[in-house]
């Protein structure tokens, strides 16, 4: 079953695969490019903070400085001529691709042949892959919305005024392990999940192992009230006459409020935990209004929603927490 | 020259005094020791001048006035922070996207000449673009590649400007047009992907346009949808795709968004976003490090 190497290969090598290809290499690389940039600075950082003298005098940056030179440069040539030049490297790397790989053309559109897997483009992977977990209007609308208005909302909640302008890490330790952890941790990786594990009926195929159409995948999971027993027996007993028939969606309904009230209260509390736990992190959330806090807490909850239901997903075959006739969770 | 070879005793020279031509060999030869001597120095001509409006760039003031003068230079500030110069800062994956966009817009409309948005054609079109149209497989090859190029730039950019705290007062506004940037991208790509009308696109945007059924109260099978009246026939998927299937009017919705209204939209946010570069001071950096202890509570 596994060890179909040249299946990996064709995904690997699909004209369309080859950006997610670029960017297991391209990412790693910027990231680790960036936080060396923000490690030297860090260096920088903690020598002034030692030595106040130096401080004052210091240019406080960790590219080459000399007393003469001037500040700024002219755009014309010394702009002009980068951008000229990754204007050509950008050609010749399109002109390369273009010459060696076909966009692909599949056949005439057809509704009665399904393709399978029928898949997004692999940068709408991510959100594919949501769908899997959560009910479309969540997976489908309420997701997107939440990653494009918690993005705008960014510079609104980070009262941290350090870090504006340089690379650095230990002075914004929070805000880069939570954008590092969304962006790669969760939007890369479901990305890379939707293009090399996702196979044929989007089943789960590890890489390798062969993309068999005919697989059978037995349901094995279950609801969370399912494990619990939750079947409204008791419950009947104390709701009214005419609400009796409905007492199983009634027990599921209000049973569920408990697992995700309880996330709610404890993710909340553990992230206030970690952005109050140095006297660094202290003082920034002091600045901060109560709207603030509420609408970090708020976004980095439902942030943290996506990997927990991930595992329990696809550990613990855990299917739903929450069960109510209009959504579940 | 004409001064020298006159002080020289000449004669025959292009004859300054009653405007004829008096020794052909001689003219041609002057004239044309002139005309390499001012090739020598394309700046002082005047097609150079006329073009650029400033002369030699040599002089700072006018180096400056260079980038002033020029609309596509003046996008620029005339001079900028020295180190923001290196690549090392800004990655330069802004300018990458926005040069991808240009090529896209190029080898776009170019593509519009070979193709018409309506079902069974748009494929043939395709088909003909590869085969028949000079270097129309390579062309469609490029606006595919650049699509996909794009995008990664654009998260890189986003990536960057994060880690560089540049979205920081004041360019918290200029971070937001950046996130409407990011979605008009991605919405361009898919818009894209459905036109050459093959089971690819066909799929992936009936799988995609299937999320707005599931729209709260706009969609009809979305929360709410139902009992606020939505149908198959009257909800946000139906008004998306022109129908109730991914069928002709689908095509050409997605045609105008791609070739027209998305284009249009973000060129608009492309003009503010640059602005705001500008008129925030710039780029974020690498500006001097600030210490903890120099922040005030
Ligand atoms: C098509 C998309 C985009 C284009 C063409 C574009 C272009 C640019 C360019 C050319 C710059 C100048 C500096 C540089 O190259 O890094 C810039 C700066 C900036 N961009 Fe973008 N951008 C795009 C998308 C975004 C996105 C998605 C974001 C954030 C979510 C963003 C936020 C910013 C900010 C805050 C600055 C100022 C950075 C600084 O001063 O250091 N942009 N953009």
């Amino acid at each position: 079953m596994l060890g179909n190497w040249h299946q990996l290969w064709v995904i690997a090598s699909n004209p369309d695969n080859v950006p997610v290809v670029a960017l297991i290499v391209l990412v790693p690389f910027f990231t680790w490019f960036g936080l060396r940039q923000a490690k030297a600075n860090d260096r920088l950082i903690e020598k002034l903070e030692k030595d106040p003298e130096l401080a004052r005098t210091h240019h406080r940056k960790t590219q080459p400085y000399h007393a003469s030179w001037q500040k700024e440069v002219h755009v014309w040539p010394y702009l002009l001529r980068i951008e000229l030049l990754a204007a050509i490297v950008v050609t010749v790397i399109l002109l390369v691709w273009a010459l060696t790989i076909n966009a692909p053309l599949e056949e005439l559109a057809n509704a009665t042949i399904t393709m399978n897997p029928a898949k997004a483009p692999w940068y709408f992977l991510g959100l594919q892959e949501m769908l899997e977990y959560f009910d479309p209007w969540i997976a489908g609308v309420l997701m997107p919305t939440f990653i494009i208005l918690g993005l705008m909302a960014i510079p609104f909640i980070d009262e941290n005024p350090l870090g504006n302008g340089y690379y650095t890490y230990k002075q914004r330790r929070f805000a880069i392990w939570t954008f590092i952890a969304g962006f790669e941790g969760m939007w890369l990786v479901l990305t890379l999940i939707g293009t090399f594990i996702r196979g044929p009926g989007f089943m789960w195929f590890w890489p390798t192992q062969t993309w068999d159409p005919d697989r059978i995948e037995f349901l094995t999971t279950r609801n969370l009230d399912q494990i619990f027993g939750i079947n409204g027996k008791w419950l009947a007993h104390i709701l009214p006459a005419s609400q009796q028939p409905y007492a199983e969606l009634w027990a599921k309904g209000l049973f569920g409020i408990i697992p995700v009230g309880l996330y709610f209260i404890f993710a909340a509390w553990m992230f206030y935990k970690i952005i109050t736990s140095t006297p660094f992190s202290r003082r920034i959330f002091s600045r901060m209004s109560l709207l603030q806090v509420v609408v970090m807490e708020l976004l980095l909850v439902v942030m943290l929603a996506l990997p927990i239901t991930f595992f329990m997903r696809n550990l613990l075959r855990i299917k739903y927490v929450w069960e109510t006739p209009w959504f579940n969770l | 020259m004409a001064e020298e070879n006159r002080a020289k005793g000449e004669v025959g020279l292009a004859g300054e005094d009653d405007g004829r031509i008096h020794d052909l060999k001689d003219w041609v030869q002057v004239k044309f020791h002139e005309q390499v001597e001012e090739l020598k120095r394309p700046e002082d001509t005047q097609l150079y001048k006329a073009f650029f409006r400033v002369g030699r760039i040599d002089e700072p003031r006018n180096r400056a006035l260079h980038t002033l003068n020029n609309l596509f230079l003046h996008i620029h500030p005339t001079k900028v922070n020295r180190d923001a110069v290196r690549y090392s800062y800004t990655w330069g994956m802004g300018g990458i996207s926005f040069y991808l966009f240009l090529v896209l817009f190029f080898t776009g409309v170019m593509l519009m000449f070979y193709y018409h948005p309506s079902e069974i054609q748009a494929y043939r079109d395709i088909l003909d673009i590869q085969n028949s149209v000079p270097f129309g497989l390579q062309l469609r090859n490029i606006h595919r590649w650049a699509a996909h190029l794009m995008i990664i730039a654009v998260w890189l950019h986003m990536f960057r400007v994060f880690l560089t705290g540049s979205y920081k007062r004041p360019r918290q506004f200029n971070w937001c047009i950046g996130v409407m940037l990011l979605v008009f991208t991605m919405l361009l790509s898919f818009t894209g992907y459905l036109l050459p009308d093959d089971q690819l696109g066909f799929w992936a945007v009936t799988v995609g346009t299937n999320m707005a059924r599931a729209t709260p109260l706009i969609g009809h099978e979305g929360p709410f949808g139902p009992q606020l009246g939505m149908t198959a026939y009257n909800d946000v998927r139906f008004a998306l795709l022109g129908g109730s299937i991914v069928g002709s009017n689908a095509l050409l919705r997605a045609y105008i968004w791609h070739c027209i209204a998305l284009p249009a939209m973000i060129s608009v946010f492309f003009g503010v976003h640059f602005w705001r570069v500008r008129k925030d001071g710039g780029i974020s950096g690498p500006s001097p490090v600030m210490l903890e202890s120099e922040m005030h509570e």
